[in-house]
């Protein structure tokens, strides 16, 4: 719905829709007259984008330490043009995402008096943790149709990668894992978190939450214009535990028996040690 | 001070858990039970995953049953060879369990089966441990202690292959202990308990087993039971978090300690009472889940 829409940037937006189609996304096809009024036609044939994205991350790698308690990204970057900047200022949506993974949502009701599970969906992946931060409300800056191109809104991120459903009604289900999760502060809009200076730098501090798995992360970064993304990057981040975390998952996947003899090993030795000191204690 | 527990994938607060545990080794300290039942409704409830929760908590059991077992062999009462019956039926029920378990996950019931196992055994044996014991405190206050025999003589006794438990001055088959074992090994896998909650009962009222040597001997039983499940949990689903296991160990033995020093002034009776109590709180807390619209009808399972 783009109902909301102010009328102060519809009235912005109006000499643009009239001046012909945008920019389409893939890079080989010719575009029939550029967005921007003041800009002359370019003649040759594949057209880069009057604005292109230029991002950059503050870190990379995430090491998931014992004392890890959630981590902040820092997503920057400018926009490159050779013309002056259009009146309207440009939107920035950028996307963090965790690792896919399949999830099974089921539903109870009620039998003879008591609540039991009765029906269930699996939903073959999604992802584990998606945050989306956009410089203005998704609304007032999101085409409807871009945003199912892209998959950026968390609804449709989770069903761009669904398979294998059985049940003839899988909304309530999916609408379920989408309301759990962002309960659970796993999947999170922040509308307005992207800061957008003098038109051309952006940043977006996106805050990674205690309870991360490990595995490959991405960003993606779009730029927008009337609804439009006009161009977009993906940078990976690798999350992943580093030192005793690391040592002691690695050990518990690989040498599970020792692992298990170890982990009872401390069991008892704790065991024998308060006994003692307590024995010691009650003498003293 | 948060802590990030590797396996588990979740930080936490290092305190709330030493305070868990201690809470929960206090219990096994005084009344002879694991804990298990305790600590694994704890950790679901702080957001630990459910699966990790279980393993973890076997962990933690060993650490205070160990500890609790220890101090009563010190002062002997504790029957090795009642425990090793025990512990054979108690191995044979833990794995079977385990298969029931998986079976159980698959359809997406186990859930409901824990909660509704939960809720039958303990108000059972809550219900008649309570009603016995305050049979016997209100018998022992009001006259002089009534002639007590030894054990009553019933179809226990008359079955075969009896073998003589000195410190339970029993001398009984031992298919009934073996059977306890392998009810409490199943329970304990399904369950995910120890099983100690079901074992004294089952020990004082079926075997006729005095108190005294029965919480020790619990003990024995329990320790060597989850040791086994521990290591099962590891090398089948990597689902033992041993920083977790690490800081509820630490609460935990300090915790079983202190309860077996209380547990050796109070009264039998006494004890009997507020483990009854305890029992029908956790039972009526199970219940009030399973009857209650839950606050939401969805859940989430990975897979």
């Amino acid at each position: 719905m783009r109902a909301g829409i102010t009328a102060a940037v519809l009235a912005a937006l109006l000499p643009l829709a009239a001046a012909g189609q945008n920019a389409p996304e893939a890079p080989g096809t010719t575009q029939p007259s550029p967005p921007l009024i003041r800009g002359p036609a370019v003649p040759l044939p594949p057209v880069p984008p009057p604005e292109r994205l230029v991002s950059g991350l503050s870190q990379d790698q995430v090491a998931i330490t014992a004392t890890f308690t959630g981590s902040e990204i820092l997503i920057y970057g400018a926009i490159r043009r050779d013309q002056p900047p259009p009146a309207v200022p440009p939107g920035i949506i950028v996307t963090v995402e965790g690792p896919s993974q399949a999830v099974t949502v089921r539903r109870k009701a009620r039998v003879g008096g008591i609540w039991v599970n009765t029906q269930g969906v699996r939903i073959g992946a999604a992802p584990d943790f998606y945050v989306v931060a956009s410089s203005a409300p998704l609304k007032e800056m999101l085409d409807p149709a871009e945003d199912v191109r892209h998959r950026i809104s968390p609804p449709l991120a989770i069903r761009a990668l669904s398979g294998g459903l059985d049940v003839e009604d899988t909304t309530p289900f999916t609408e379920a894992l989408l309301r759990l999760r962002t309960e659970s502060g796993r999947y999170r809009v922040d509308e307005g978190a992207v800061r957008v200076l003098e038109d051309t730098l952006f940043r977006a501090d996106v805050r990674l939450p205690s309870n991360l798995v490990e595995g490959d992360y991405r960003a993606r970064i779009f730029l927008l214009r009337e609804g439009r993304v006009i161009d977009s990057d993906t940078v990976p981040i690798r999350v992943q535990k580093v030192g005793l975390e690391r040592w002691l998952y690695r050990l518990a996947i690989h040498q599970p028996f020792w692992y298990g003899l170890m982990s009872l090993a401390l069991a008892m030795v704790a065991g024998l040690i308060a006994s003692a000191a307590f024995r010691a204690l009650r003498r003293g | 001070m948060q802590i990030f527990l590797p396996i588990a994938e979740v930080s936490v607060n290092a305190f709330t858990l030493v305070a868990l545990g201690g809470i929960v080794g206090l219990m096994s300290g005084l009344f002879g039970v694991g804990g298990g039942f305790l600590i694994t409704p704890l950790l679901f409830f702080i957001g630990i995953p459910p699966a990790i929760a279980v393993a973890t908590g076997a962990n933690q059991v060993v650490a205070s049953s160990f500890s609790g077992v220890l101090a009563h062999l010190r002062r002997k009462t504790v029957d090795i060879r009642m425990g090793l019956v025990l512990l054979a039926g108690g191995i044979a029920g833990s794995a079977l369990g385990v298969g029931v378990f998986n079976l159980l996950q698959r359809v997406g019931q186990v859930e409901l089966v824990v909660q509704l196992s939960y809720v039958v055994f303990l108000g059972l044996i809550g219900l008649t441990m309570l009603r016995e014991s305050l049979g016997a405190l209100i018998a022992s206050r009001s006259a002089a202690p009534p002639r007590r025999r030894l054990h009553e003589h019933s179809w226990v006794h008359r079955l075969p292959w009896k073998m003589k438990f000195r410190a339970s001055g029993l001398y009984i088959s031992v298919i009934p202990p073996l059977l306890v074992g392998l009810a409490v090994g199943v329970l304990a896998a399904v369950m995910g308990v120890g099983g100690g909650f079901i074992m004294v009962p089952a020990m004082i009222y079926l075997l006729g087993m005095p108190t005294k040597v029965v919480i020790g001997t619990s003990l024995f039983q329990i320790a060597a039971v989850s040791a086994f499940t521990t290591l099962m949990h590891a090398v089948s689903s990597n689902t033992v978090d041993i920083m977790l296991a690490v800081l509820l160990i630490v609460g935990g033995v300090v915790g079983a300690q202190i309860g077996t020093h209380w547990g050796a002034r109070l009264r039998a009776e006494q004890l009997r009472v507020l483990l009854a109590l305890l029992v029908l709180a956790v039972c009526g807390r199970l219940a009030l889940d399973l009857v209650l619209r839950p606050d939401d009808i969805f859940s989430l399972a990975a897979g």
